[in-house]
């Protein structure tokens, strides 16, 4: 603490190099913000975190302005109050404000905004936006209408990515946001990771919503209706339904799909601890048969797109493992149907993701067996609540239920898929056991867990070396591969997940930018494995009577058919 | 080539003489041959003069200069004959050159076209003003526009003959930095694109910053509209720029150097790349320049059509190949600009001063102007204006001499109104403020700003409604639209502004109503935009909104409440109706009439029904028998 | 694309500061700026297509569509406008029977609307294929334009 300055007349402490917006959040004033991001250089777009200089009489924008000795603030002037409102005035005189209609009601920034500084009449009118709303994405829908230009969905799309399918585009009034030429999102490199949404203020940007076809495959008496749910899904509803971050709420998850009317449920964890027999015997069998190293993970769909795009020249190297959602579906259509003896065309697989991409993914040519769609539908956890309230669930009332089996039993390892470094994790775990015969000592990995945007680690296992590296955020991918194209050997297997922090952080999870709330649900994520007993996917007893009844082994003639597939280069705006 | 170099010591003076053309051996012609010159056809007056002297046999020397000022005089030629003074024609076009050059051959001057003749130490005309006696001319002191008009822009030996690049020598062989930077503050030279900030402060901070490398950017993205000084300083003497570069470039500590240019004026371009070319084979540009050590390279970038690019950090994103978006402010780039280093970005009327300040020491250039505003300003004067033209004036002196004693009032001896100062960011000086000094702080107190430099016109024909419309549909175009009040705020002003000069579809109370009440949100919007846009072109953006309804509240009020212009500018404000003795119902108006706003029965008079009239001016074009009348 | 390897060899050791005088010679060359070239640029510079398209759209030199034989820039600066420039403009309009920013049928003229072109002294200004034509008002642009016209068939019959 080394400068002093007076904010609304109380002399406050602060470190040099600290902007007014920090000092201020730790005085606990809530300055309002729109275009702001954590850890970015501020744009200083938006203009709504403007505070009065009182020394030189001008308003500065908070976010960006470093403080300096002597300074006087006031961040709640009347003229500072009267600005902020005007501009949020500017933003509604042309936006449809149609709140009611909008996928963000009751959870936007702007309303929110809009609300607290008392807007409650229409002072300042304009003509509507009239941009057409791009549904052309698999995952994604864009109503540039809506959108207030903080730029956010640019950076985080650009830098957090490193995809930069969008970015501005024209002038002045006429701004956008958009893809090149305009066109449409399809046929730019959007990966549907859903950064974006995680960071609109607005309803800008959402996900496409299968609810109709969810629901009219529930009504419908002929068909069974499955869901899967991902790993992540049981520490992130929480939020969802007004409980602190992080609390595992598995139990109430399985009696509240139950309610909805879902016939079997599922844990996709299950075909987490699957992939991982899969994807560890392969790397195994690469390792010890010269195939092309090092074997990229391939359970991120937004990562798989990625590399389709970027690094067609890599693609040898990725795993051919289907992802635990479309093992699960697979799974459920041949494995299951046969047990219940219900054809697969009369089951209706949902799955509830974290993910926007999962929608992607769950639509591939390549995610069929035999014309049938491994998976019919993903819902979002953010639309699982939603489906939720829909059917009038309430969650207080709920008693904690199991899921269903066979594919109901997981072990912890793959419910850590959820983290970043957690499909790392396990698989090591197992790979250790595939290779020595043993169980590992201790099975924590400590180098590969945690928020680092690249955590890289060397290990021993029965003789052989093999170095792990795991890419936190996609955007810190590009880097890692061009030391590869350029002969990087010393690492064997990369785990890439496109969302920083992995899944719990996923473009479907609850919307936050708060980095707090995502350790929060990783660490949810960590105790269930901390607490539980069965922490490896190879002792899972169901894993294994699969295997025994129906599967073979990994890497097996039924295995290849059902739970692997192929990718391939794909030509789109880069 | 290497002349001045090897012998710049003792040049023989003979040599100077002749390149300074104080003295030919044959006759010389002079063509004005600027973008304004060319416009007004320059070329053709050229083309004409070549063929007259082949065609006649005379031996005789063209010469391109640049331009001198007076553009309403364009195109212009000038002849010198051997032992004569040079003497200046106007309107010269093609037609002219005949007449003309056949009398100044034969030593008559034809009065009819003369303007004025150069002291050039020969002989003078008789009864031929002199240039400084020419009330264009007379209370102009030209120190950035020394040259122009009068040199070859094309020959660097030209300007070399005219003390060119002393200034440069000096600093390098006696000055240091430091002291440059000093001898700058102490000028008082302030900037001239817009806000005035004091040059050697600013180039100050750029030499205490630290860094392995610093850039020196001349702005030359003139955009402001009704501004062409820029243009004209490089078309008429761009060694003068570059001179002033170097000089500033040295006292910054910077290597490299770029000239943002506008795309829009490939004449300048051209030249600017022929001087730069020239300067390094002289060794003015380059490496260990006049054996200093000190290097320099100067690069043009030709910027893309974006008003705001003339912000600083915008410029520095268009540099870097980036949508011209403007940044928060701090770091100011004279501590992380372009590439993060110390960047320090000057306008080209400002660096144009400086090979005088050093010629001629800083107590000289102090010495001129007023207390706080020094040296002198370049002024583009357009519009309603009887000479149009570029002038270079002391500061201090009054708006009133330069509209009315230098540029001769208004056209067709109309009633002034007001002058729009300072392009968008300005505002206007009416007849009550018409004796304010030209200087920064006295110009800001009318409410206008200095900007760059140009001063449009306007005479009672002019509706100041119109002309703050006119402003906020360009801003808005031209905002960048990152900031919300900017990008958002202007284009509900203009809304505004065009719902009082338009007359919507069946008005109704509640419109009228509405229409009020934006006017009242327009002065309250006016001050947020001002108060929190994150760079200047939002800030100073509802300026010509404010000025007008500071000077001609009366004007909109009329606009507001009588739906009437009193210019007769706003056409959608016009009242038509029929003269029923001339109409002769052929009934073809109420069929073309776009909202059946007129009735009538066949080869019966018409009627219109105003409270349906958009006033879109159909009926009137096509009526055969003049019967419909505006007012 | 042979054509703007041209355009590339100007730009060795090229950065991205380079994005904006290589728009501008392609679109110098090729009189705009095709989806083809901006793949192009994108392999060449190692830029994402949407930012490349970002800055182009940014800028009003910038077209994504062929300019007309003869390209009308209408100056609109303040010394133009006071001096009717709007009415020039909409004159232009009416004759051309296209709006300021397109492209007649024929592919004979088309209109853009410059901020200022810096020759207020001559206002109001109109430049065609550079060319600079000062003070026109409404009989210039129809005399400027039958010529063009003129010229222009007489020029296609030679042919």
């Amino acid at each position: 603490m080394n400068i002093q300055l007076e904010i609304n007349n109380k002399i406050v402490e602060a470190q040099q190099g600290e902007t007014i917006l920090d000092v201020c959040k730790r005085q606990g004033l809530n300055i309002p913000t729109l275009c702001h991001i954590k850890e970015v250089f501020p744009t200083g777009a938006c203009r709504m975190c403007v505070v009065e200089n009182l020394n030189t009489g001008k308003l500065v924008t908070s976010c960006s302005y470093p403080v300096e000795p002597g300074m006087k603030i006031a961040t709640h002037s009347k003229r500072v109050a009267e600005a902020r409102k005007v501009i949020v005035e500017l933003l509604l005189s042309n936006h449809p404000d149609d709140c009611l209609y909008c996928a963000r009601n009751k959870n936007c920034e702007l309303q929110d905004l809009s609300y607290n500084l008392g807007v409650r009449e229409r002072r300042i009118r304009g003509v509507k936006n009239n941009h057409k709303i791009d549904t052309s994405g698999v995952s994604l829908v864009r109503d540039p209408a809506k959108c207030i230009l903080c730029g956010r969905c640019v950076d985080a799309c650009s830098r957090v990515m490193g995809v930069h399918a969008i970015d501005f585009i024209n002038r002045g009034n006429k701004s956008e946001i958009g893809v090149a030429f305009d066109k449409g999102l399809n046929t730019s490199s959007c990966i549907n990771c859903g950064r974006c949404i995680m960071v609109c203020p607005t309803g800008a940007l959402y996900e496409k919503n299968h609810f109709a076809q969810i629901i009219e495959a529930i009504d419908d008496p002929k068909k069974h209706v499955v869901v899967q749910y991902a790993p992540s899904i049981s520490v992130t509803l929480a939020e969802e339904i007004g409980m602190p971050v992080g609390t595992d709420v598995n139990g109430l998850l399985n009696a509240a799909l139950r309610k909805i009317g879902f016939d079997a449920i599922f844990d996709s964890s299950f075909s987490a601890d699957l992939t991982i027999m899969e994807e560890a015997s392969e790397l195994i069998h690469r390792v010890k048969n010269g195939g092309h190293l090092p074997m990229f993970t391939s359970c991120c769909p937004g990562w798989v797109k990625y590399a389709e795009e970027f690094a067609p020249d890599l693609i040898d190297n990725l795993s051919s493992c289907k992802s635990p959602q479309q093992m699960m579906g697979a799974l459920i259509k041949s494995y299951y149907a046969e047990k219940v003896a219900i054809a697969p065309t009369d089951i209706y697989s949902v799955a509830v993701m974290p993910c926007t991409a999962k929608k992607f993914e769950a639509q591939r040519d390549e995610m069929t067996h035999q014309g049938i769609t491994d998976v019919d539908a993903v819902l979002t956890t953010r639309e699982l609540a939603q489906l939720m309230r829909m059917y009038g669930i309430e969650t207080d009332q709920l008693e904690p239920e199991v899921a269903d089996s066979p594919l109901g039993k997981r072990s912890t390892a793959g419910k850590i898929f959820g983290a970043s470094g957690g499909v790392m994790e396990a698989a090591l775990r197992s790979a250790h056991k595939m290779i020595t015969g043993e169980e590992m000592q201790k099975l924590e990995i400590e180098s590969v867990r945690g928020m680092d945007s690249i955590k890289v680690a060397h290990l021993e296992i029965g003789g052989i070396a093999i170095g792990v590296a795991v890419v936190n955020g996609l955007g810190n991918v590009a880097p890692l591969l061009e030391e590869i194209r350029n002969g990087r050997n010393d690492i064997h297997f990369v785990e890439v997940m496109a969302c920083p922090g992995g899944c719990i952080n996923g473009g479907g999870q609850p919307i936050t930018m708060d980095m707090e709330n995502v350790k929060q649900r990783m660490q949810g994520l960590y105790r269930i494995d901390g607490n539980e007993t069965l922490r490896t996917s190879h002792n899972n007893p169901d894993i294994i009577k699969i295997y025994e009844e129906y599967l073979g082994e990994p890497l097996g003639e039924k295995s290849h058919h059902l739970l692997h597939t192929h990718y391939q280069k794909r030509e789109v705006l880069v | 080539m290497d002349w001045f170099n090897s012998q710049a010591a003792e040049v023989n003076p003979e040599n100077i003489r002749l390149l300074r053309r104080d003295m030919v051996d044959k006759p010389v012609i002079y063509i004005g041959a600027g973008t304004c010159g060319l416009g007004a056809g320059a070329a053709e007056t050229e083309r004409a003069a070549h063929q007259w002297l082949s065609n006649q046999g005379i031996d005789a020397e063209i010469v391109k200069v640049g331009c001198i000022g007076l553009c309403a005089y364009e195109p212009l030629l000038d002849v010198q004959m051997p032992g004569f003074n040079r003497v200046s024609f106007g309107n010269v076009s093609a037609a002219d050159v005949d007449a003309i050059l056949k009398e100044v051959i034969a030593l008559n001057i034809p009065k009819e076209k003369v303007l004025f003749q150069f002291r050039n130490n020969s002989r003078s005309w008789d009864n031929i003003p002199f240039i400084d006696q020419h009330s264009y001319f007379q209370p102009q002191q030209r120190i950035v526009l020394k040259n122009c008009g009068l040199i070859n822009p094309e020959s660097i030996e030209e300007y070399i003959s005219r003390d060119g690049y002393m200034a440069l020598k000096k600093v390098l062989k006696n000055q240091s930095a430091e002291q440059v930077c000093e001898d700058i503050v102490s000028s008082g030279l302030r900037g001239r694109g817009g806000g005035g900030f004091p040059t050697g402060v600013k180039w100050r901070f750029a030499r205490k910053t630290e860094a392995d490398q610093k850039y020196l950017i001349c702005n030359a993205d003139e955009g402001d509209p009704g501004a062409f000084m820029d243009r004209a300083v490089i078309e008429g003497d761009p060694h003068r720029l570059l001179e002033g570069m170097a000089i500033a470039a040295y006292a910054i500590g910077a290597t490299k150097a770029i000239v943002y240019i506008r795309a829009e004026y490939p004449l300048a371009i051209h030249r600017l790349k022929i001087a730069i070319e020239d300067a390094k084979a002289y060794g003015f540009l380059g490496e260990n320049i006049f054996n200093s050590g000190f290097n320099l390279e100067i690069k043009i970038k030709k910027g893309a059509g974006a008003f705001v690019c003339g912000e600083e950090t915008a410029m520095i994103g268009s540099i870097e190949g980036r949508r011209g978006m403007p940044r928060p402010r701090p770091p100011f780039p004279a501590v992380s600009g372009l590439h993060q280093k110390p960047t320090i970005i000057n306008n080209v009327e400002t660096l144009s001063n400086i090979p005088e300040i050093i010629l001629h020491g800083q107590e000289w250039f102090s010495a001129i102007g007023t207390e706080k505003s020094k040296g002198t300003k370049v002024f583009a004067l357009s519009g309603k204006i009887k000479l149009t033209g570029l002038v270079e004036v002391p500061m201090g002196m009054s708006i009133r001499s330069v509209i009315f004693d230098i540029a001769g009032g208004i056209m067709n001896d109309k009633k002034f109104k007001a002058v729009q100062i300072g392009g968008p960011s300005g505002g206007c000086i009416t007849e009550v403020n018409l004796d304010t000094p030209i200087d920064y702080e006295s110009i800001i107190e009318k409410g206008a700003m200095m900007g760059s430099g140009g001063l449009v016109v306007m005479d009672e024909d002019t509706c100041m409604v119109d002309v703050a419309k006119f402003f906020m549909d360009f801003i808005q175009r031209e905002s960048c639209g990152k900031c919300i009040p900017c990008r958002e705020g202007t284009k509900r002003m203009l809304d505004i502004l065009e719902s009082i000069t338009n007359r919507p579809i069946n008005e109704s109370q509640y419109e009228a109503l509405e229409r009020i009440k934006g006017v009242m949100q327009l002065e309250k919007l006016a001050n947020v935009i001002k108060d929190t846009s994150l760079c200047g072109l939002g800030q100073t953006a509802p300026n010509p909104v404010l000025s007008t309804i500071r000077w001609f509240r009366e004007e909109y009020e009329e606009h507001i409440f009588d739906r009437k212009c009193r210019a007769g500018v706003c056409t959608n404000l016009r009242h038509f109706t029929i003269d029923v003795d001339a109409c002769t119902g052929c009934t073809v108006c109420a069929k073309k009439c776009p909202v059946d706003a007129i009735i009538g029965s066949k080869k019966e008079p018409h009627f219109i029904i105003d409270d349906k009239c958009i006033a879109c001016g159909t009926c009137l074009e096509v009526c055969k028998f003049n019967a419909i009348s505006v007012s | 694309m042979k054509a703007l390897n041209q355009v590339f060899t100007n730009y060795k050791d090229a950065s991205p500061d380079d994005l904006i005088p290589i728009l501008q010679d392609i679109q110098a060359q090729e009189g705009y700026l095709s989806e083809a070239s901006v793949r192009e640029v994108s392999s060449f510079l190692h830029l994402p297509a949407s930012r490349i398209f970002g800055v182009a759209t940014f800028y009003n030199q910038f077209r994504f569509t062929p300019t007309g034989k003869y390209h009308i820039s209408v100056c609109r600066g303040t010394a133009c406008h006071v001096l009717g420039s709007a009415t020039v403009l909409e004159e232009l309009e009416k004759k051309l029977k296209i709006k300021a920013g397109n492209t007649s049928r024929d592919g004979l003229f088309s209109i853009e609307v410059v901020a200022c072109i810096g020759a207020c002294g001559l206002a109001p200004v109109i430049s065609i294929n550079g060319e600079f034509h000062a003070k026109v008002d409404r009989n210039a642009i129809h005399r400027i334009i039958d010529e063009i016209i003129a010229k222009n068939a007489e020029n296609e019959d030679n042919k």
